[in-house]
């Protein structure tokens, strides 16, 4: 799927200031590399399994199944360690992180679960660690603030533009460029300037090789016929669909955040919505003013809240390879609701807009849908107490 | 063969930099701010203030690359109403009323939708002599962009960094045509500290490069002294966001004209 120099199609690429070159180029020269060695590959492995408590488990979801008149998997990432899929690509970034002899690690977060498994991480390795995060999502997901500060980061508001993830990312690139010498940034996301992209999709792949291995001994054979993920950035999607882009009898579904509706100028729908253009470091598709200038997205969960989307996913679209529907917060919160309901299980809000497509989409009674479930709840509880008068 | 306007447009740099001239000023300042209509005002008194080339900024939603003061300044132009058309607009009759070299500052993304050729075509009818665009990285440069700016004759500047490998600078002097920017130090725009010996160790590093192009030391430059200093290890030095922040400020409601004047005057006493 990546070309020569990080593009996807026409999409990626690193438009980074020269002050980033350095680091850039010292990461695209050797991350895979490094990723590939022996004695890395095994102690990823190790981590992942012992310590984030991998394979997550892929679950047959009888209720949901019965519901929706077809069978439903759900990709359980929400019982990795931490309680989200974030924690493969932070593993994986620490790891390199040592390889090139960096000493402190800065990340951005949108909801706050990639700081989370950044400030966990650190915390293993005994790294310095400072996260970025927005005005807005600090308020809305304190808890998972509480956790970061708990495990020992610094967590730094993002108070310009729209005070949220797109900022805190704007802001952990300043910092990047102010200390580029001792610092690794650790990107959340499958954005940003090559590589970030194509690493932080081979560190999440560890979802869809799970899936193949584990829908094998579930039910004797290696592929579903769809592969559902909600898509910000689109980390969790993209590993999840990794194995199976090249494997067209796997459709692959996107969920994009459509705020309060595709139309109504509160929206993170990147593809509905945007345009091509640059922002972050790579040319993707994002949500912009005819004049170039980035609009301020709006979505009920921070994680989804993004102007932008990686530039795999851009291409996907393009290529029409995969298919992304926009999910209101209303759709969404109901999906949630619904799961917590049905199967027991209280899904982040993120997670909650992959679970939205199910009633938009007539599966046949046989098909096999795997769903990835790649985070849980808690962190949003706040925001199902008021959205639901719970309390 | 050669078109009389491209001839002054790439002399008006390169006279500029003739060997014998030192402690060049560039001022760069955000297009529409404070207001929307200073930016051409702005312009015409650096010229009659005495400095020496002038940077205009495209405001940006996302400019990573700078610090608080730009970032501000970027986020009240874009609310003022500037764009890049606008600013066209404004400059339509630059080269009737201002003789310096003049570049434009921007970010790649507000140029990308405008269209690349419409840009760089439009940018050299008004008589802009070059571009500094500080996420067009040099490979994409080379590649996509560096034939479409030389067929419009506008300088693409460089940025060089203390973390610039000599190999990456004789490629970037080899490519420069306007002149190089020294970034000071590994940072964002509108640190005021000084300068330190590790700085002035690089400053003494490229300044013993044999490289045909010129060089200006910005990021970091904010007053007389900062200024003078920079100019004594490449032939003049860039400021922006003290620039911003002295039109900021402004308590005592000094015209635009006089406070512009008052703040070049001041670091080429």
């Amino acid at each position: 799927m990546l070309q020569e120099k990080g593009y996807y199609g026409q999409f990626g690429g690193a438009y980074i200031p020269e002050m980033l070159y350095p680091n850039i180029a010292s990461l695209q020269q050797q991350y895979i590399s490094i990723i590939e060695h022996a004695d890395f590959q095994k102690e990823f492995e190790y981590l992942l399994k012992q310590y984030v408590g991998r394979p997550s488990p892929l679950y047959k979801a009888e209720r949901l199944s019965e519901h929706f008149q077809t069978q439903i998997y759900l990709k359980r990432e929400d019982l990795n360690h931490t309680g989200s899929h974030k924690i493969n690509n932070t593993i994986g970034q620490i790891l390199l992180a040592k390889q090139l002899g960096k000493a402190k690690i800065i990340a951005e977060t949108g909801a706050g679960q990639h700081g989370v498994a950044t400030a966990t991480v650190c915390a293993l390795m005994g790294m310095e660690c400072i996260v970025y995060m927005g005005e807005v999502d600090i308020a809305r997901q304190s808890p998972n603030v509480a956790r970061m500060k708990l495990l020992g980061a610094k967590v730094v508001p993002a108070t310009s533009g729209s005070r949220t993830l797109k900022d805190a990312t704007n802001e952990a690139m300043r910092h990047w460029i102010n200390h580029p010498d001792d610092t690794h940034y650790i990107i959340g996301s499958v954005v940003g300037p090559h590589p970030y992209p194509d690493m932080v999709a081979r560190f999440q792949s560890v979802i869809s090789a799970e899936i193949k291995t584990q829908l094998q001994s579930q039910v004797g054979r290696e592929f579903p016929d769809y592969v559902l993920a909600c898509v910000g950035g689109g980390s969790n999607a993209a590993g999840a669909f990794y194995h199976f882009l090249e494997d067209e009898r796997v459709q692959l579904i996107g969920a994009e955040a459509a705020g309060l509706g595709v139309e109504s100028g509160k929206s993170a729908a990147t593809l509905a919505l945007g345009t091509v253009g640059i922002l972050h470091g790579s040319k993707t598709v994002l949500m912009q003013t005819t004049d170039g200038q980035v609009v301020e997205p709006h979505s009920i969960s921070a994680g989804l809240d993004y102007p932008g989307i990686g530039p795999m996913h851009a291409h996907l679209a393009d290529i029409n390879r995969a298919t992304f529907y926009p999910i209101t917060d209303e759709e969404a919160m109901q999906a949630g609701w619904q799961l917590s309901r049905l199967e027991g299980i209280i899904p982040a809000i993120e997670t909650a807009h992959a679970l939205a497509i199910l009633p938009k989409i007539s599966f046949k009674k046989e098909d096999i849908v795997v769903i990835n479930l790649s985070g849980r709840g808690d962190k949003d509880l706040d925001t199902y107490i008021r959205y639901f008068e719970l309390i | 063969m050669r078109s009389v306007k491209q001839t002054t447009m790439q002399k008006r740099i390169q006279v500029a930099f003739e060997k014998n001239k030192k402690e060049l000023l560039t001022i760069y300042y955000t297009a529409g701010f404070p207001n929307l209509n200073d930016t051409l005002t702005i312009a015409q008194t650096l010229e009659s203030a005495g400095a020496d080339l002038i940077e205009i900024g495209i405001p940006f939603s996302d400019p990573i690359a700078d610090g608080e003061v730009i970032q501000q300044s970027n986020m009240v132009a874009l609310q003022n109403g500037m764009s890049v058309s606008v600013l066209f607009e404004q400059l339509s009759q630059l080269r009737q009323h201002v003789s310096l070299p003049v570049l434009l500052m921007g970010y790649l993304n507000p140029i990308l939708q405008y269209g690349i050729e419409n840009f760089c075509k439009k940018a050299s009818e008004i008589g802009i002599d070059g571009l500094i665009i500080p996420d067009l990285p040099l490979e994409e440069y080379e590649q996509h962009y560096k034939s479409i700016f030389e067929q419009y004759h506008l300088a693409h500047v460089f940025l060089i960094t203390p973390f610039t490998s000599p190999e990456r600078i004789a490629k970037i002097d080899e490519l420069s045509e306007g002149f190089i920017y020294m970034v000071s130090s590994a940072s964002i725009t509108g640190k005021t500290q000084g300068i330190s010996t590790e700085q002035k160790q690089y400053f003494e590093r490229i300044a013993n490069m044999p490289l045909k192009t010129p060089k200006q030391i910005g990021f970091g430059i904010y007053d007389r002294s900062s200024f003078q200093t920079a100019c004594q290890y490449a032939q003049g030095a860039i400021i922006g966001s003290a620039f911003i922040k002295h039109l900021q400020a402004n308590p005592s409601k000094t015209p635009l004209e006089l406070l512009v004047t008052q703040f070049v005057k001041e670091i080429k006493a």
